[in-house]
């Protein structure tokens, strides 16, 4: 299957677009800033599966291999981030998905790099900008695509 | 010969690998690429899925009802196929049908979600390629959630074997119920949200129209649904199942599926035409005649005429 899974990234629109699973882990029920960064990417010409709240590592592994997803973005505030973000990580990589693991939601600066280090592909906080969420999402899938 | 990477997807995704079955279907919305090839091969083994369509109004409760549906199928291997709007301006999507369906599909289900990408009608271009990979590996039945669809857009009707249609209490009076469109197209009514008011009245509004309707060897059951409270999907999925079972018995199922593979080559027939068409505009004839019809000398439809006329390879130009 290697041949498939190398195949380049799309680089101009008229190629496929980015294609990008959006969940929350658990119980915790922050949705708005899901729903503003879904948004956000459908407005930059992004391809947005929508999961929304209550999702496992397992449903989000089960949807991301069905969907042919670029990128798994999990939004968190309930501070479970330094559990939850690298167990995402590990269940990608169990399942021998190379899918980058975006973040967003309350992460404290300090925990960032620890994040960083388990795997995640990058961190957003409060008051990330549109152009932020777009362009950190679009580097992932690129980066992704060119390992 | 040692096997292509095409062929160990193929086979991985006749056994039951989600991952290769995403891969063929990203590869098949993505015009050139392998979307050819993985079409061809996938045709010569396909032809054995039930195909149902799955269409109505936006929040009707198509996806809440399909995901029940393939779970009441009792199959061994459901697939759906899930077409929400892309966006006209920036052609991306919010694709929110999954997140109706996965909390009560069974893990034996594989959901797809697909963006119209343009494409008119509810539909995307790659459905059909995308049923044809689905039902290839072994996938049946494939239930197609179309996009929240209007009066007009029935082209899931000739790409399913089954169209079912999802209406909701209130949606029209008996006016709507007769005028052209989409009800008509329907195999299968659900009026769902029946735990709403006035379900009863819409399909007594539904039932009239058939009443008016012509005589067939079919008529289309309006089956109650609380599709959140799984109610009434049983009998949805017998109705389906009972509609199979004619279309088998009467003989309509081949020619229904002849049809619609003449739609498709009729399709792509028509697409590759349309690098002739754009020929024929840029050339000096068609700039000429541009002119003319811009000079208000000929009409835009006499203007098209002439030019096809004379460009047609069997009739060349005279002069
Ligand atoms: C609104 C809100 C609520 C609402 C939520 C409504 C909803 N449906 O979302 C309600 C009232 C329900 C609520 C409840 C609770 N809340 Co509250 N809530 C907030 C609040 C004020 C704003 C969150 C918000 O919507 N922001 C707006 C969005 C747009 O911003 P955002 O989510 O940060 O998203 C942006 C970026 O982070 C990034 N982003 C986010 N996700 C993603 C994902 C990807 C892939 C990418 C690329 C980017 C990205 O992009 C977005 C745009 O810039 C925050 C405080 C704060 N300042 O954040 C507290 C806050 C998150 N809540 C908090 C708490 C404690 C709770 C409760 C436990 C309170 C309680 N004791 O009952 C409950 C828990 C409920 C539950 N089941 O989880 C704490 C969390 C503390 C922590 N993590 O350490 C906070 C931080 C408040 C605080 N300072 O204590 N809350
Ligand atoms: N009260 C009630 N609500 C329902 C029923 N079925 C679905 N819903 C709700 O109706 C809303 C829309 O349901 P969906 O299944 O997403 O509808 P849809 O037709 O797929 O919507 P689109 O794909 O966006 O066109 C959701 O909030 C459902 O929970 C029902 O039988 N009764
Ligand atoms: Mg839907």
């Amino acid at each position: 299957m290697s041949g498939i899974s190398s195949c380049p990234a799309p680089a101009h629109p008229h190629e496929a677009p980015i294609r990008v699973v959006l969940a929350k882990l658990g119980l915790d029920g922050h949705d708005r800033g899901l729903k503003v960064v879904a948004r956000t990417l459908r407005d930059a010409g992004i391809e947005v599966i929508y999961l929304g709240l209550r999702q496992t590592t397992d449903s989000i592994v089960a949807a991301c291999e069905q969907e042919d997803a670029d990128v798994i973005g999990l939004s968190m505030h309930n501070a479970g981030h330094l559990t939850l973000a690298p167990r995402m990580v590990k269940a990608a990589r169990d399942a021998a998905l190379d899918v980058p693991v975006v973040i967003g939601g309350i992460v404290p600066a300090e925990d960032v790099a620890t994040l960083i280090s388990a795997g995640v592909a990058a961190v957003l906080g409060p008051g990330a900008s549109a152009a932020q969420v777009v362009s950190t999402v679009k580097a992932a899938a690129l980066q992704a695509a060119g390992r | 010969m040692s096997p292509t990477p095409l062929d160990e997807l193929f086979e991985a995704a006749a056994a039951g690998n989600r991952r290769a079955m995403g891969k063929l279907l990203t590869m098949v919305e993505q015009p050139g690429g392998a979307a050819s090839e993985v079409s061809e091969r996938a045709h010569r083994q396909a032809g054995h899925a039930r195909v149902i369509g799955i269409t109505g109004a936006p929040g009707a409760g198509k996806s809440t009802i399909t995901g029940r549906l393939a779970a009441a199928s009792g199959a061994e291997r459901p697939a759906v196929l899930a077409i929400d709007p892309s966006s006209p301006l920036t052609g991306g999507a919010v694709l929110g049908d999954r997140v109706r369906m996965d909390n009560h599909i069974g893990s034996s289900s594989f959901i797809r979600s697909m963006a119209t990408r343009g494409h008119a009608g509810g539909l995307a271009v790659a459905v059909p390629d995308a049923v044809r990979v689905l039902d290839a590996v072994g996938c049946d039945p494939v239930l197609v959630e179309t996009a929240g669809v209007g009066q007009v857009e029935v082209s899931i009707a000739a790409a399913a074997d089954t169209t079912m249609v999802v209406v909701t209490p209130g949606w029209g009076d008996a006016v709507q119920a007769n005028k052209a469109g989409l009800l008509e197209v329907a195999d299968v009514f659900a009026v769902n949200k029946a735990d709403r008011p006035d379900a009863r009245g819409a399909r007594r509004d539904l039932e009239l129209m058939l009443d008016l309707g012509p005589e067939g060897d079919w008529r289309p059951p309006v089956v109650l649904t609380i599709a959140t409270e799984n109610e009434g999907i049983e009998a949805l999925w017998v109705e389906i199942e009972r509609h199979t079972a004619h279309l088998r018995e009467s003989g309509a199922l081949g020619r229904r599926r002849g049809l619609r593979l003449r739609n498709e080559v009729v399709d792509r027939i028509e697409l590759g035409l349309r690098g002739r068409v754009l020929q024929i505009i840029d050339s000096e004839a068609g700039s000429k005649a541009l002119g003319r019809v811009e000079r208000r000398e000929v009409s835009p439809g006499s203007a098209a005429e002439a030019l096809l006329a004379s460009s047609n390879p069997q009739h060349p130009e005279e002069s």
